[in-house]
Parts: structure tokens; C-alpha cells; sequence
């Protein structure tokens, strides 16, 4: 048996192997060129705009054209402390933040508990998706039904009517309601997730220890739970911090967001300046909540 | 079971509620489109198509809808690239600064879209750039990075990258290895990032605002014409129809990533691929 010797076959390497080859050889060369055009893209459009408005926030404006003059003060953020309006908008909005986020929270417990520990696996599954959805409808569209749900001879008047009650839903707490509605899916979802991940022993046992359903619930449960609370709640917090749009259609009350929006055409300067109010108190937010483990149950 | 069965059946009333809660509005949308009455009132009386046809034959909404989509187009093509050579660097090399990429994807997102609205807005006035569906466009995509990102990134981490390597051993070059290896993996989950991108720009409105100038997309056409009585009937048929737009590629997005339920990766969804991320696997849309 003679063995067959081994022939070199011809090299027929095309360019786009050698030049792969290259690529392949330098690595971080690679690496650049897939990240130049995104992080140039990401770094330029949106890092460098948000540089201009922090810039814009100590531009000044002309105090007989109005127009912006790029001459830097302080005096915007003088007046932001100053006018004592700024600081009740400032304050109210917060105040909703909160509120909003504490009914997401208490609204968000029962279908999450739901989800992650009685249903099915295939209802869940259905859940996850009929709760996924509303998420991605157009937010302006549903902040305009609840304008026609609160409005006087809407649904929720006709609804109050029988009991000889009326609701003016065109006041601060149809806002909070409109806020809870549109944030409460961003508050469900890390929530289930949070209930899902802890071990169904832990609950046996509490049982099993003696601890009654609510005990149970309330020592156990629950602070396992908190750190997805805090984290679904830098939504509802963020969202209602910055939001103008549901604003304008359901009540005629400032917040940070209808200052901005109505600020920008004729005093851009204090805009830029009252857009850091909303920026500093989600910084101090996200600190607080990386405290809380927050981070970890998203 | 730890639950009782009385706290299982407070349950399921209460998920039952919630989730009526969360419908109810968007069925009133829906039934409002058809109301025949030009008052907004409830209950209905009677119902007619006759604002569908108004409404398709409007100047105004058909100008809106062909900005719409060539917006929302426009802003998935960009973000399906960037969204894509991210996520490619991100899970195929370790670099310094890798977590910081993520970080800076997620950002638009994460804070308000008012001030992501008002700091494009500011520097297009600055630099001295019009208002086009040029302006439209880099506000969309950059916000809609994210989505395409989290769900390539998340596929990319599911799929061994030693098959690409067996792939250059085989002979193949980068481009065939990317052609035949990597992205007939990638395929369903950039289908779905492409998807979500365009649901997340078709209906945006907080940034688009401020960055559209004098033109109109859908959801400010709505915006705009809302307060106007005479033309609620119209906004209502508009409204409609954008909810409908944006929940079918969210739907389709949905099916294509089915392995695992509620997998889709976009704004504000609990990600899978978190492992070794932070917020960014998250947050949302905002809608904003």
C-alpha cells in the first residue's frame, strides 16, 4: 500500500479572504470600524445636543427681540429659585411622580402575583403579551381616550351618574389617573418578574412556620419584592417628570414639562435651565435606587 | 399552592380588573372611530363609516401618513445598522468601556423625551440645520437604536460565536461568514428589532415636536387638530388607525421571537439578557 502523497492544493485566496484575514488580525482595528458610525452617530447627535442644552441653560435672551444671544449667565437658574412659581411646578410634578408611582405599585400587585404564581403557564404567557402590548399603542392616542373617558358626558360621568355622583376628570386627580393608566404596564412587568424569581420555597416555609397568607405576604413577599417595585418605579417616576403631552389635554395646570414645552419658542435659555430640574432629581433617583438593588431586578 | 383558594380567587378578580383597566380605553377608542355624532358623548347613538371615508380623503391626515411612514422607515433603516454594528462589537470583542456602549444606546430612552426633544431641537437652531424629515429621521433612529440593539445583542449572546470561528476555518471570508453564519441567525431578531423600531417611531410624539418644525407627522396631526371640535371625528378615525399600525409589527415582532414568551426586547420590557447589564436591558417609550 503506498500512500497517496499529500498534495499542496494551489493557493486561491480571493481578496475578501486575505482582507478578512487582516481583520481578523487586528482586532481592535475590527472593533473600530464597527463601532465608528453608531458611536460617532450616538456621541455627536445626542451627547453633543445634550452639551448645547446644558449650554443653552446659561445662554441669554434679548429682552426686546427675544432672541437667544450666546452670551453665558446665571440668571436663569436665579430665577428658577427666585420665582416662587417655578418652584410650586417643580414641587407638583414631583408630588404626582410620586403619587402616580405609589397607585402603579398597589395597582400592579395583584396581576403580577397573578402571573407569576397562579396562572397557568400558558395563560401567563397570554398575560405577559396582553400586558406587553398597550405598552407599544400610541401613548398620545391613549392619553386622548381618557380626555373623551373624563370629560363631562363621558363614559366615566355616565358610569358615576346612577350613584348621583360627579368627577370633574379635568383636574389634578384625573391627571393622576390618566398618569397611573399609562405608566402601569411599566410598573407590572419587572414586578411579575421580580415575584416569578423568588423560590416558591421560601413562601412553603413561611407557610410552614405558621405565617397566615398576608403575614407571609407582608414578610416575605414583599421585601423580596421591593427592589423590582424600585425599579419599575423609575419609569412611572421619569415618565410623569417629563412628560407635557397628557398634561396639555387633561387640565389647564403647570407642570415641568407644559413649562418647557411652552418656554422653548419664546425663553429657550430658562427652558434649557428648568429641563435640569427633571435631570438632577432622576440622577438622585437612580442613585437611590442602585442603593435599593434596584438595578439588579430589572 | 401556598396561595388559598379564596386569595387565588381575589386574584384573579384582581388581574381580571387590572387588565379590563387596561383595555377598556383603547375599546373606547375603537368604538368612537365609528360614532356617528360629532359630540363626544356617552353612550353612543349610532354608528357610521362615514368619518373613515372623511378621514381617507383629508388632505391634511394623507400628508401626515406619508410623512409618518417615510419617517418611520427612514429611522428603522438607521437604526437596524447602527443598532446591529453595536451589538455585533458588544458581543463579538471585550474592549474598555464596553459596559459605557450600553449605557449610551440606552440614554435617549431613558431620560425624558422632552429633553432629548428639546436638546436636538436646540442644536439644529444652533448649527443652523432645517427642519425636514431629515431632522425627523436622527431623532427617531436614536432613540430607536435601543430596541434593535437589545434584541440582536440578545440573539448574539444566545448563538456561540465559535461557529463564525469554524466558519474563517472552513475558508470563508468575513463577508460569507456573516452572509451564511451570523445573520441567518439574527434574522428574526433584527426582523423584530426592525419591527419594534418602526412601532416605537411611527407613533412617537414627544420628541418629534420639537423636532419636526412646521411639518406634520400623524400623532401631531392628532396633537394639533385634538382641541378642535369640528374635527374630533376625524381625529378619532386617525386615532384608530394609529393604534392599529403600531400594534401589528408589535404583534408580528411578538410571534417571530416565540421561543420565549414576552421576549421581545424593546423600551421598558424585563430583558433575558441581563445578566451582566444594568438598566440598559430596559428601559422604556416612551413613549416617550
Amino acid at each position: 500500500m503506498t500512500s497517496v502523497p499529500y498534495e499542496q492544493p494551489p493557493s486561491r485566496e480571493g481578496p475578501g479572504r486575505r482582507l478578512s484575514r487582516f481583520f481578523y488580525r487586528h482586532p481592535r482595528l475590527s472593533l473600530a470600524l464597527l463601532l465608528a458610525v453608531p458611536l460617532g452617530w450616538l456621541v455627536v447627535a445626542y451627547l453633543g445636543s445634550l452639551v448645547v442644552l446644558l449650554l443653552a441653560s446659561v445662554w441669554n435672551t434679548d429682552p426686546f427681540t427675544s432672541e437667544v444671544v450666546h452670551t453665558y449667565t446665571f440668571d436663569n437658574f436665579r430665577r428658577l429659585f427666585d420665582e416662587p412659581v417655578y418652584r410650586d411646578v417643580a414641587w407638583r410634578t414631583i408630588k404626582m411622580a410620586a403619587f402616580v408611582t405609589v397607585a402603579d405599585a398597589i395597582l400592579a400587585f395583584p396581576i403580577a402575583y397573578y402571573m407569576a404564581r397562579v396562572a397557568s403557564p400558558r395563560t401567563r404567557n397570554l398575560l405577559v403579551v396582553a400586558v406587553l402590548m398597550p405598552l407599544w399603542a400610541s401613548y398620545l392616542v391613549k392619553a386622548y381616550a381618557w380626555r373623551t373617558i373624563l370629560s363631562g358626558a363621558g363614559v366615566l360621568n355616565w358610569a358615576l351618574g346612577p350613584l348621583g355622583v360627579s368627577f370633574d376628570g379635568y383636574s389634578t386627580t384625573g391627571l393622576w389617573l390618566v398618569f397611573t393608566y399609562l405608566w402601569l404596564p411599566f410598573m407590572i412587568l419587572p414586578v411579575y418578574a421580580g415575584l416569578e424569581r423568588i423560590p416558591p420555597s421560601l413562601l412553603e416555609a413561611s407557610a410552614d412556620l405558621g405565617g397566615k397568607s398576608l403575614r407571609t405576604f407582608f414578610r416575605v413577599t414583599l421585601p423580596l419584592t421591593f427592589p423590582a417595585v424600585v425599579a419599575g418605579s423609575i419609569f412611572t417616576f421619569s415618565l410623569t417628570l417629563g412628560d407635557y403631552i397628557a398634561p396639555k389635554l387633561i387640565t389647564s395646570q403647570q407642570f415641568i414639562g407644559t413649562v418647557i414645552y411652552d418656554n422653548h419658542g419664546t425663553n429657550l435659555p430658562v427652558a434649557a435651565a428648568f429641563t435640569l430640574v427633571p435631570i438632577v432629581v432622576m440622577v438622585v433617583y437612580l442613585l437611590v435606587a442602585r442603593r435599593l438593588h434596584a438595578f439588579e431586578a430589572l | 399552592m401556598v396561595e388559598s383558594r379564596l386569595t387565588r380567587v381575589f386574584l384573579r378578580l384582581g388581574a381580571g380588573l387590572t387588565l379590563a383597566f387596561i383595555y377598556l380605553p383603547l375599546v373606547l377608542i375603537a368604538l368612537y372611530a365609528f360614532n356617528a355624532s360629532v359630540t363626544q358623548s356617552w353612550p353612543i347613538d349610532t354608528y357610521t363609516t362615514k368619518w373613515v371615508t372623511a378621514a381617507y380623503h383629508d388632505d391634511g391626515v394623507r400628508q401626515a401618513l406619508w410623512l409618518s411612514v417615510r419617517a418611520a422607515l427612514g429611522a428603522t433603516f438607521v437604526a437596524l445598522v447602527l443598532g446591529t454594528l453595536t451589538s455585533l462589537a458588544v458581543s463579538r470583542f471585550e474592549f474598555f468601556g464596553r459596559d459605557a456602549i450600553s449605557l449610551v444606546v440606552i440614554l435617549p430612552i431613558a431620560l425624558p423625551g422632552i429633553i432629548t426633544g428639546l436638546a436636538l431641537r436646540t442644536t439644529y437652531t444652533t448649527v443652523g440645520i432645517d427642519f425636514g424629515l431629515l431632522t425627523i429621521i436622527i431623532g427617531h433612529a436614536t432613540f430607536c437604536i435601543v430596541v434593535v440593539y437589545n434584541n440582536s445583542l440578545a440573539r448574539l449572546r444566545r448563538v456561540a460565536g465559535s461557529l463564525e470561528q469554524a466558519s474563517y476555518d472552513l475558508g470563508a471570508d468575513a463577508w460569507q461568514t456573516f452572509r451564511f453564519v451570523t445573520f441567518p441567525q439574527m434574522r428574526t431578531a433584527l426582523l423584530a428589532g426592525g419591527l419594534l423600531a418602526f412601532a416605537l417611531s411611527w407613533d412617537e410624539v414627544v420628541v418629534t415636536i420639537f423636532t419636526a418644525g412646521a411639518q406634520q407627522t400623524l400623532p401631531i396631526w392628532i396633537f394639533a387638530n385634538l382641541f378642535r371640535p369640528v374635527e374630533q371625528p376625524v381625529v378619532n378615525v386617525v386615532a384608530l388607525f394609529v393604534i392599529v399600525m403600531s400594534l401589528i409589527p408589535v404583534w408580528i415582532a411578538q410571534k417571530v421571537t416565540a421561543e420565549r414568551p414576552g421576549a421581545v426586547r424593546g423600551a421598558g420590557t424585563a430583558a433575558e439578557a441581563s445578566e451582566d447589564e444594568g438598566p440598559e436591558a430596559l428601559a422604556q417609550p416612551q413613549d416617550s
